[in-house]
């Protein structure tokens, strides 16, 4: 069992200029499996990633986790849906997070060649990545997250705009790094996506939790109307 | 017209016949220049990133000073240099003024808001398309500045060399705190204006070629080196 988790959020918000954009979300999440956070546009799916994961400032309440945060922060990775890649080559984009981890050049190298063979990018090494089409930059930025080997990865739409192929591969990665142990957080609007990799599902809506259950239950019998009615296809605000 | 013809064609013998004159003096113009913006690229690249990654108070008025600085009066940098470096100055001891040394401290004082500012504009750039990345890697202030400043080299290379071409062209400041002395530190662009003073004017043209086509060689040479159009497009 892993020393980060579980990772508790009790009233947790974050706002900005006086506005509220996500909270008060009350969210326990444990290190097993994949949980999937859905949710109509605006809802703040990708500011609950943040915010969790760090990157956007908690105004009030508490996030905590098992171990102390900068540990935690150490031990997680954040899959943007728009990849940010380095400018550099696709092999210095996956040795740039172990050289800040401080692992030696030559035992990066042999990692970063490893990695790119896993998610099939060893004919690219060498090329810019700012030039890979975005299906593969969308597998560089994954392999970028996963060649740490993290504890947690939150993935913000790690599938907007791929096709299907492209879609197929990126959860091929995922089902390899959550059987390998690696927790996933991941947002997505692709209700399919979310039935294939998902343990669990939290349903937000308007910056709140409005349900959180294993996904067996969520999309069978969900709780509450409104994600009855999202699952179903209707307009919810 | 005619001294215009006659520049080119005595700054073409000059540099046919290696004029030994011509030799020193813009040698010593390369070597006042490129040392003044190897210092001044130390300070103001750093600086730039700095002023892109870190958040305090003052950093917008900071920002807002150094583009305002851009604009120099390099006469007025002369004279401040000048009262500074004199004999009764706070560095008089230094035995600075009239020497390569000093010219090189007014060009530098010149060009580092020229550079950092440019340079600053790029990081920005690049910073807003880095920022969650590097935030979510959760590397340090320093490996952020690092990351920075190795990505955007091809852009800082063009803030350098906007710094060289305002250093290389420099002749009010230099001129007060170097003295334009023969063998010592007369320059290309000192050298220009005295020709004129003295009204050879065709000599002083010949000049001002032979310095625009050192200019051009040295951009040329520095884009070649750092590959900017070979890999630059990404």
């Amino acid at each position: 069992m892993s020393t980060l988790f579980p990772l508790v959020a009790k009233g947790a918000i974050t706002s900005r200029r006086g506005k509220v954009l996500v909270g008060p979300v009350d969210l326990t999440l444990d290190g097993r499996g994949t949980c999937v956070v859905i949710g109509p546009n605006g809802a703040g799916k990708t500011t609950l990633l943040r915010l969790l994961h760090g990157a956007a400032r908690l105004t009030k309440g508490s996030i905590t986790w098992a171990c102390p945060t900068e540990q935690a922060r150490h031990n997680q990775a954040f899959v943007f849906q728009r990849p940010v890649m380095l400018r550099r080559s696709v092999e210095e984009n996956l040795i740039y997070p172990l050289r800040a981890h401080g692992m030696p050049k030559a035992e990066a190298r042999d990692l970063a060649q490893n990695w790119a063979e896993r998610v099939g990018l060893q004919e690219m090494l060498r090329r810019p990545a700012p030039v890979l089409s975005g299906g593969e930059q969308q597998k560089l930025a994954l392999a970028r997250a996963l060649i740490i080997n993290p504890k947690l990865v939150f993935l913000d739409e790690p599938c907007a705009s791929l096709d299907g192929r492209a879609m197929r591969e990126i959860e091929a990665i995922l089902h390899e790094a959550s059987s390998n142990g690696t927790r996933l957080v991941l947002s997505t609007h692709d209700m399919g996506q979310a039935r294939r990799l998902a343990d669990t599902v939290v349903f937000l809506l308007n910056g709140q939790v409005h349900e959180q259950a294993p996904s067996s239950k969520f999309f069978t019998a969900p709780e509450t109307p409104q994600a009855a009615a999202f699952l179903k296809g209707d307009i919810v605000e | 017209m005619v001294d215009l013809w006659d520049g080119m064609s005595r700054a073409f013998w000059l540099v046919v016949t290696l004029d030994a004159e011509l030799v020193e003096i813009a040698l010593r113009s390369l070597q006042v220049t490129l040392i003044a913006l190897v210092v001044a690229s130390a300070i103001a690249l750093p600086m730039a990133a700095l002023l892109t990654v870190r958040r305090f108070k003052a950093r917008r008025t900071v920002i807002a000073v150094l583009n305002a600085l851009m604009g120099l009066p390099p006469v007025v940098v002369g004279l401040v240099v000048y009262v500074l470096l004199s004999r009764s100055g706070p560095f008089g001891v230094l035995g600075l003024l009239f020497t390569p040394t000093a010219m090189v401290i007014a060009q530098v004082i010149i060009i580092v808001p020229l550079i950092a500012s440019i340079a600053h504009q790029s990081l920005r750039d690049l910073w807003a398309e880095y920022h969650d990345l590097l935030i979510s890697m959760n590397v340090t202030q320093f490996q952020k500045i690092s990351t920075l400043l190795w990505d955007a080299r091809r852009a800082l290379l063009t803030a350098s060399l906007a710094g060289f071409g305002r250093a290389i062209g420099e002749v009010g400041a230099i001129m007060i705190v170097g003295g334009n002395i023969d063998h010592s530190t007369r320059v290309l662009t000192t050298a220009i204006a005295l020709e004129t003073g003295k009204g050879d004017f065709a000599l002083a043209l010949g000049l001002g070629f032979v310095l625009i086509a050192l200019a051009i060689v040295v951009n040329l040479a520095i884009h070649w080196l750092g590959r900017t159009e070979r890999e630059g497009r990404w």
